[in-house]
């Protein structure tokens, strides 16, 4: 499950898209000059971009991007409200729109009227990926095909300036300009239809720093996301993506802002730090084990005759034996700055994704917000349950299985 | 047209001749313009893809509004081996539309009527974009709504015409003043 599984950096890249650039060259060469990069895209070249600014995630698939895609440095997830008004038909142009702006800046290109044309020559592996909330499907008349809030957990103290939304536009890249642009393009074209209801940005160690396929570290030092479905397995497919329906092809995502008391943290000795977890901190192995995907040995008795995993540790309270039945972690860092006396707003944006949220996502929480060791540390301070769309074709759109 | 998606299989240098090719073709049929036509948008749509249509339409699209005026805007591509002028344009949603240019020093900007119409050499294109040439909506009557996709007609000197369906699209630009007089 780990994010060992993700593939390593695509071979795609913009110019490659681009036939290495011999037919966009062949086209200027017969074009009239014009000192303003066109609508297709043509801007100015520049010095030749570097591999990472020229990484491409490719846009059209059976699946939308930014699931089983190695996650990128940066990540903005966007909660919109819709307006009142806004209908099937409406919504219909919106997807349209938005998945024009996403295909073409993720192949980097600028979107249709993009004033800021240059600024999306970077792709940086950018991915842009669409949820759909309850009000939505309220709103396109297909209440019924709305994915189910999630019961309240007693750790919750959720906050509605963290929670809900109709529509979710995720936005993830290598690259913080690209990722802002692209940002900032798709909002142009959303609010005549939706408001802003948050906007969460959140980061990981890049892929420049940290193999990619290795799992990061949060901003407790904790290895994040050992235990994941391996992109490409069977066990990820089963756990990952709806099989039939209208989702075919698609996911749900339950995003969870989880507040960090670092502060409180600080204060706790490394023993009990790995006690609460039951992992090393250095390795990411489990307390029974020497490395991080060593299988932990929750029978395994200490000394004192008590399990070295505790009954109340977070690897034992969150275990799925079923690996098609786990969830898929995509979790980025979020810091927000600091208060006047220097403690961060800090935390962990908790990207889940599953083909189930009732049967995968929910079981787990239960259980953690039952007993987990972590609790004493961590709050989970905003929530909010989407449906992922299936990806759509060259000529499709994402959301066409919903609402055409 | 979804040429990007056949450029993502061609070898560099077999796409590199697709395109020379494109300059060179003495008179063209649509396909020949494979860069300038990789508009697989959802809403804009260029029907004159079709073998004999002397201009192919690359990202067309029109600045929304509730009335009075808007603005078009397109990558014109000539496909032929003669030059193409387009004398006038027409649309549904707006009784009144001219052909337009923007003039100016680069501070203060006008626009105004283009006179004898959008030239566009054999073989070459013709960049419509706000701050330049234009289809300019005089009075919209039918309000145009962000992604919605709006029929166009352009008639070129010989009578023929084209077709093609632009998307609505939020804009913030594209607010010339207009001198009509002029």
């Amino acid at each position: 499950m780990s994010e060992r599984g993700y593939p390593a950096g695509r071979r795609l890249t913009r110019r490659g898209l681009l036939a290495g650039g011999a037919v966009a060259a062949a086209a200027a060469a017969c074009a009239p000059a014009s000192a303003v990069p066109d609508a297709a895209g043509r801007a100015s070249a520049g010095p030749a971009p570097l591999p990472g600014g020229d990484a491409v995630e490719p846009f059209h698939g059976a699946h939308q991007a930014g699931v089983a895609t190695s996650p990128q440095t940066f990540a903005v997830f966007a909660g919109f409200d819709l307006r009142p008004g806004t209908g099937r038909a409406a919504l219909a142009r919106l997807m349209r729109l938005l998945t024009d702006d996403a295909r073409r800046l993720t192949r980097g290109e600028p979107a249709l009227a993009d004033t800021d044309a240059e600024l999306a020559l970077l792709p940086a592996r950018l991915t842009v990926t669409f949820g759909f909330g309850a009000g939505l499907f309220e709103a396109a008349g297909a209440g019924h095909l709305a994915p189910r809030p999630l019961p309240a957990f007693k750790v919750d103290a959720l906050q509605p300036r963290w929670s809900g939304g109709d529509l979710l536009v995720q936005v993830c890249a290598d690259d913080r300009v690209t990722l802002a642009h692209a940002l900032r393009v798709l909002v142009r074209d959303a609010r005549s239809f939706a408001t802003v209801r948050w906007t969460q940005h959140g980061f990981r160690q890049s892929p420049q720093v940290r193999a990619p396929g290795a799992t990061q570290r949060n901003l407790m030092g904790q290895l994040d996301g050992t235990v994941n479905p391996r992109p490409g397995s069977a066990d990820f497919e089963r756990a990952v993506w709806v099989r039939d329906g209208w989702l075919r092809g698609g996911t749900t995502l339950v995003l969870r802002r989880i507040r960090m008391d670092l502060e409180k943290w600080d204060a706790a000795d490394r023993a009990a730090k790995e006690f609460s977890v039951g992992r090393r901190l250095d390795t990411g192995a489990p307390l029974t084990g020497r490395a991080e995907t060593d299988e932990p040995d929750f029978a395994a008795l200490g000394a004192s005759g008590l399990p070295v995993i505790s009954e109340y540790a977070h690897i034992r309270r969150a275990r799925v034996a079923d690996p098609g039945m786990r969830i898929l972690r995509r979790a980025y860092n979020y810091e927000d700055g600091l208060s006047p006396e220097g403690r961060p707003d800090a935390g962990l944006l908790f990207a889940s994704y599953q083909a189930d949220v009732a049967r995968q996502f929910v079981p787990i929480q239960q259980r953690l917000a039952e007993v987990d060791l972590l609790n004493q540390w961590i709050t989970p301070i905003g929530s909010a349950v989407f449906a992922v769309p299936p990806g759509c074709s060259p000529d499709g759109w994402i959301g066409e299985t919903l609402l055409s | 047209m979804t040429i990007t998606t056949v450029n993502r299989m061609l070898p560099a240098a077999l796409a590199a001749l697709l395109a020379a090719a494109a300059c060179a073709a003495p008179s063209g049929t649509a396909n020949n313009t494979v860069a300038d036509t990789a508009n697989n948008t959802v809403a804009g749509t260029a029907t004159a893809a079709s073998p004999t249509a002397p201009l192919s339409i690359g990202d067309p699209w029109v600045k929304t509004a509730r009335s009075g005026m808007s603005a078009a805007f397109a990558t014109l591509v000539n496909t032929t081996g003669e030059e193409v002028t387009v004398v006038a344009a027409s649309t549904p949603v707006s009784p009144s539309v001219e052909l337009h240019e923007v003039v100016g020093d680069g501070g203060t900007t006008t626009m105004r009527r283009k006179q004898g119409g959008f030239v566009i050499p054999a073989g070459g294109r013709h960049v419509l974009q706000p701050g330049g040439d234009h289809i300019m909506l005089m009075d919209v009557r039918t309000p145009v709504e962000p992604g919605a996709e709006v029929p166009f007609t352009l008639t070129l000197k010989d009578g023929r015409t084209v077709s093609f369906t632009a998307v609505a699209k939020d804009f913030a630009g594209a607010n010339e003043s207009y001198a009509p007089h002029e």
